[in-house]
């Protein structure tokens, strides 16, 4: 089974899933007042999820079969690819995510900034050091001073 | 109207409004490049400035200054790196990041700015012609009627998005409308699909969403594939201008998306977004054969209709803002505020109790759009530069762009996670040769069409309105028209092929 249908079978859960909440459970919270309108919260979704499910069978029958066509990527062939460091990187923004409130926004910022070119090959380290920095006191600065939205500059422990 | 204009040239032509026009357009268009601040947001961050400057014309110059500059920021955005900032400005990526990506950025930059600038000017013109015959004929459209436009705009991306794989855009666009109606909806107040989680009752982000949908997959095959950005731009910009046979091209797609794009604008609620995206689909259906299998790919038709769609739907949206009193969108709600806090009321009255206020906004516009225009074409060869930083420096820009994109907008770490999760869903989706805009366009979408959904089912005790309004019902009907179609089509050309391989 290609790529295409597995992802029509994993659809078809979510729509599934999501179609017995629609029609099963959410309707039990429902206030008694609001039974009485012609519309309730899970009206639109009881629609959506008939569809869904209609559209992801019509998929895994393979009912509407187009030419194989391999994309910019071929996925058949993934190891073919820098698969390390996209997954590195992937993992470095969700550590970021995790470190921009403890670490503090200069700190985790330049960091990320530093690791994603490592990752990436760059070993020009003085030139990475100073663009990191510049970059991120200019970010920092406009969306802090300029703009006003609050980003927590330094780590917690520092009074940041 | 003469006297009209002649009081707005010489409210608009002061020294002291030209130079906030140019100031609005320099602080939009720098500010539009980030992604996740869009014109509203931008707008909003300088309101306190405006107000306190006290004149509300002036006032009101800068403030379309910034919203004009901010269109075409997030514009660039979109060409160069794939990264739409704004709902408006998703349909202009389609084709202008593959133009970048084949060296043509400057051409696309300047192919947006020009569409940008006829929109704008367009719209304007319009707006001083129509703009009291409009107001009631949008009063016209109810909840139906915008249930069902969303509708036909929704099958009309589907229909087209999928390279002839109909099923697989339609079930792309309803996990996007099922994605909507996570968190608490306006019209019930209670969450729904939060799974108990206080992190989604506010549903998921725009920003997040768009920014996992478009830059982060495109950065993600940048790394995995280096060859995929030495296929581009080298950092020259060639042949930034337009010939003569492009611009015979683009000249009709801009002179239609004009007047659509206005008349969607001024529908309340429709906006940018849905005048964009329809005024792609209708481009391309419309274009012939050849021109076709272009879209999608780099053609400047494709990049010109959304541009000049949403610049003229920018525009239209001001007609229930002067004329009613209505703000059309997020922006123009805005600027309402705006325009209260400096003691002017919109609607039927102001074109006879301010004139120079109603008629200062519109010159404003033209200037703005001017303005723009000279501002930017010189500038493009620089902004195109951005392509030109070593990719090991890039890709770590666009990736952290993209998280501050996601956590500005929501101020909350859990949205990052989050954007690392879609983001990877999406990489996953486009492997599998699942279009990835119609999920994105039916999220945008899905919480205004349950809203008029809701709203006529209530007003109508059922589903009756579908045959009770005849201009709903047409609506519908192009809309399953417009799905069962290239389905139908596709099937008969995949018939009469294997008849054809049968014979031989």
């Amino acid at each position: 089974m290609a790529l295409d249908r597995w992802i029509g079978l994993i659809l078809l859960g979510l729509f599934l899933a999501y179609g017995y909440a629609a029609w099963f459970t959410m309707d039990g919270e429902l206030a008694p007042f609001m039974r009485r309108n012609p519309i309730w919260p899970s009206t639109f979704p009881k629609v959506l999820s008939v569809l869904g499910i209609l559209f992801a069978l019509i998929i895994l029958s393979g009912f509407e079969k187009g030419e194989v066509k391999i994309g910019d990527i071929d996925y058949r062939r993934l190891g073919d690819y820098h698969l390390v460091p996209a997954l590195l990187l992937l993992g470095l923004m969700a550590a970021y995510a995790l470190l921009l409130r403890p670490a503090g926004f200069l700190f985790s910022t330049s960091a990320f900034l530093i690791a994603g070119a490592v990752i990436l090959g760059e070993r020009r380290w003085f030139l990475m050091i100073i663009v990191a920095a510049i970059a991120t006191g200019v970010v920092w600065y406009l969306v802090q001073v300029v703009l006003g939205i609050y980003l927590r500059p330094l780590p917690g422990f520092l009074g940041g | 109207m003469i006297d009209g204009i002649l009081i707005g040239l010489q409210t608009a032509l002061s020294i002291q409004n030209i130079l906030m026009v140019i100031g609005g357009c320099l602080i939009g268009t720098f500010i539009g490049m980030l992604p996740g601040l869009g014109p509203m947001s931008i707008i909003s961050i300088m309101i306190p400035v405006a107000i306190s400057m006290g004149d509300p014309a002036a006032a009101l110059i800068l403030l379309a200054g910034v919203y004009y500059g901010a269109i075409f920021g997030g514009s660039t955005s979109s060409i160069l790196l794939n990264a739409p900032g704004v709902a408006g400005t998703v349909a202009t990526s389609f084709d202008g990041y593959p133009m970048a990506r084949q060296g043509k950025a400057g051409k696309a930059l300047t192919i947006a700015a020009i569409a940008s600038f006829a929109g704008g000017t367009i719209g304007a013109v319009l707006l001083m012609i129509f703009a009291p015959m409009l107001s009631s004929v949008a009063l016209l459209f109810h909840s139906a009627e915008y249930f069902a436009l969303m509708v036909v705009g929704l099958s009309a991306i589907a229909a087209f998005a999928g390279t002839g794989q109909v099923a697989k855009a339609i079930l792309m666009t309803l996990l996007g409308l099922i994605m909507a109606t996570v968190g608490e909806g306006a019209l019930f107040n209670m969450p729904r699909f939060t799974m108990g989680l206080m992190d989604l009752q506010s549903g998921f982000g725009f920003i997040t969403l768009a920014m996992a949908m478009f830059a982060l997959p495109e950065a993600l095959f940048l790394v995995l594939n280096p060859a995929r950005s030495a296929q581009g731009d080298n950092g020259e910009i060639k042949d930034m201008r337009i010939t003569r046979a492009e611009a015979r091209s683009i000249a009709p797609v801009i002179g239609r998306q004009s007047l659509q794009g206005f008349f969607i604008g001024v529908l309340p609620g429709a906006g940018a977004t849905i005048a964009s995206f329809l005024g792609y689909a209708v481009e391309r259906n419309i274009a012939p054969k050849h021109e076709q299998d272009e879209f999608g790919k780099g053609s400047i038709k494709g990049l010109a209709a959304p541009e000049t769609a949403n610049n003229a739907a920018c525009t239209g949206s001001f007609v229930p803002l002067l004329t009613l009193g209505i703000p059309g969108s997020g922006t123009t709600a805005i600027l309402l505020g705006a325009l209260i806090a400096l003691n002017v009321t919109p609607g039927p009255r102001l074109m006879l109790d301010d004139p120079q206020i109603f008629w200062a906004v519109i010159i404003s516009m033209y200037i703005g759009n001017l303005v723009l225009l000279v501002l930017n074409l010189p500038l493009i060869p620089y902004i195109a530069k951005i392509l030109a930083v070593p990719r090991t420096f890039l890709i770590p820009f666009i990736l952290f762009f993209t998280l501050m994109g996601a956590y500005i907008g929501q101020n909350n770490a859990t949205e990052l996670l989050l954007l690392v999760g879609f983001g990877i869903c999406a990489t996953v989706l486009r492997f599998a040769d699942y279009p990835l805009a119609p999920l994105l366009i039916g999220f945008i979408l899905g919480g205004m069409m349950e809203n008029n959904f809701s709203r006529s089912m209530q007003l109508y005790d059922g589903i009756s309105f579908v045959w009770e309004r005849p201009m709903t019902m047409g609506l519908l009907a192009i809309a399953a028209l417009l799905v069962i179609l290239p389905s139908y089509r596709a099937q008969r050309a995949r018939a009469r092929a294997a008849g054809v391989a049968d014979g031989d």
